[in-house]
């Protein structure tokens, strides 16, 4: 394991931390400010169907959640289950993928009609 | 006052002795008291008993301490003491504990000192009020007593893990305008037994009888380590 990898991957997962705070809050807010009538599958999905900007802030969310998560497993498959080298890189990968995978499939059917 | 001491190697047990309750009794004390009255056979490893030498770090009631300077008073509870070797480093014998690997990971670390300039050279000067003097102080008084290390869990997860001590020290260094060694000791605390393993659970901090904080200079080897490799981004892996 590289040390610049170390480094490079520490790096994305402070900046993507960055990120989801924002967007946790910005999240938090709306849910907050946006509930009218009840929280309802409708309310949300008249906010977020068809506004493309939502679908871009949502799509961000996805993106570094599955990578800040992703690197964060593999520090814990390491020290927890004894994954290392490889393994843990493959682990992290797969994570990563699935996470990316489901998150966008979930902003696709709030935002798609 | 009972006492609980470990005895023997990895696979010991606690052996109870009754020692009497002083004023202004310290651990080191304590267990003196054994093994000139009680036990002669007991071992334990101690110097200066005056905070200097960093020789007699033992965990007391859970927690690693410098046992010379630990009153009784602020460790016992309800007037007990256990008293065993160092955790993360293997038992020799009783309380003595082999810190030939806390040592080693000094030097894995870089922790040596690389002089920059030869016999001819000038001497460097180095303003007190400068920022990397003021970081270098912070850190420089470790006794290398092994407290922060025995605390720390993650040595326990990751046997690699440099530790808090071995990585203050580079820090030190790495705030030492006249070392010339620093890509080398970037890359040398880096990896996954570098400080970017660090969760910055401070036990280290919390623990460490000198005040000193490595996980201050832990986080301060994050940002020279991150700084370092996004300017060598390009150079070949």
């Amino acid at each position: 394991m590289s040390a610049r990898r170390e480094v490079i991957l520490w790096t994305a997962q402070r900046v993507t931390a960055v990120v989801l705070a924002v967007c946790v809050v910005v999240h938090l807010v709306t849910i907050i400010y946006a509930v009218r009538g009840g929280l309802s599958a409708a309310e949300i999905l008249g906010r977020t169907r068809g506004n493309y900007a939502w679908a871009a802030f949502y799509s961000v969310f996805v993106f570094a959640a599955a990578i800040h998560g992703a690197i964060g497993l593999r520090a814990i498959a390491a020290e927890w289950l004894g994954f290392r080298g490889a393994l843990a890189e493959l682990a992290m990968t797969v994570a990563g993928v699935a996470l990316t995978i489901t998150g966008l499939r979930a902003v696709a059917a709030v935002v798609g009609a | 006052m009972e006492v609980r001491v470990w005895r023997g190697g990895a696979a010991g047990s606690y052996q109870s002795f009754e020692v009497p309750r002083r004023d202004s009794q310290t651990v080191l004390d304590v267990v003196t008291y054994i093994q000139r009255h009680l036990d002669p056979t007991l071992s334990y490893r101690f110097a200066c008993r005056v905070g200097m030498c960093g020789s007699c770090a033992m965990t007391v009631n859970g927690a690693p301490r410098w046992t010379c300077r630990t009153h009784v008073d602020k460790v016992a509870r309800e007037g007990k003491l256990e008293i065993a070797p160092l955790a993360n480093l293997p038992v020799v014998k009783d309380l003595v504990a082999d810190m030939r690997e806390f040592f080693d990971k000094w030097a894995r670390a870089r922790g040596q000192f690389t002089p920059g300039t030869g016999r001819a050279g000038t001497f460097a000067k180095v303003k007190p009020d400068s920022r990397e003097r003021i970081e270098a102080d912070a850190g420089i008084e470790c006794i290398g007593c092994g407290v922060c290390y025995a605390a720390c869990d993650v040595v326990t997860w990751n046997r690699d893990y440099l530790g808090p001590a071995a990585l203050n020290r580079a820090w030190t260094l790495v705030n030492d305008v006249r070392d010339a060694g620093q890509q080398a000791r970037l890359e040398a605390v880096s990896g996954d037994a570098g400080c970017h393993s660090c969760h910055t659970l401070m036990a280290c901090t919390e623990l460490c009888p000198k005040k000193l904080s490595p996980t201050r200079s832990i986080a301060g080897l994050k940002r020279a380590t991150m700084k370092h490799a996004l300017a060598n981004l390009d150079d070949v892996e």
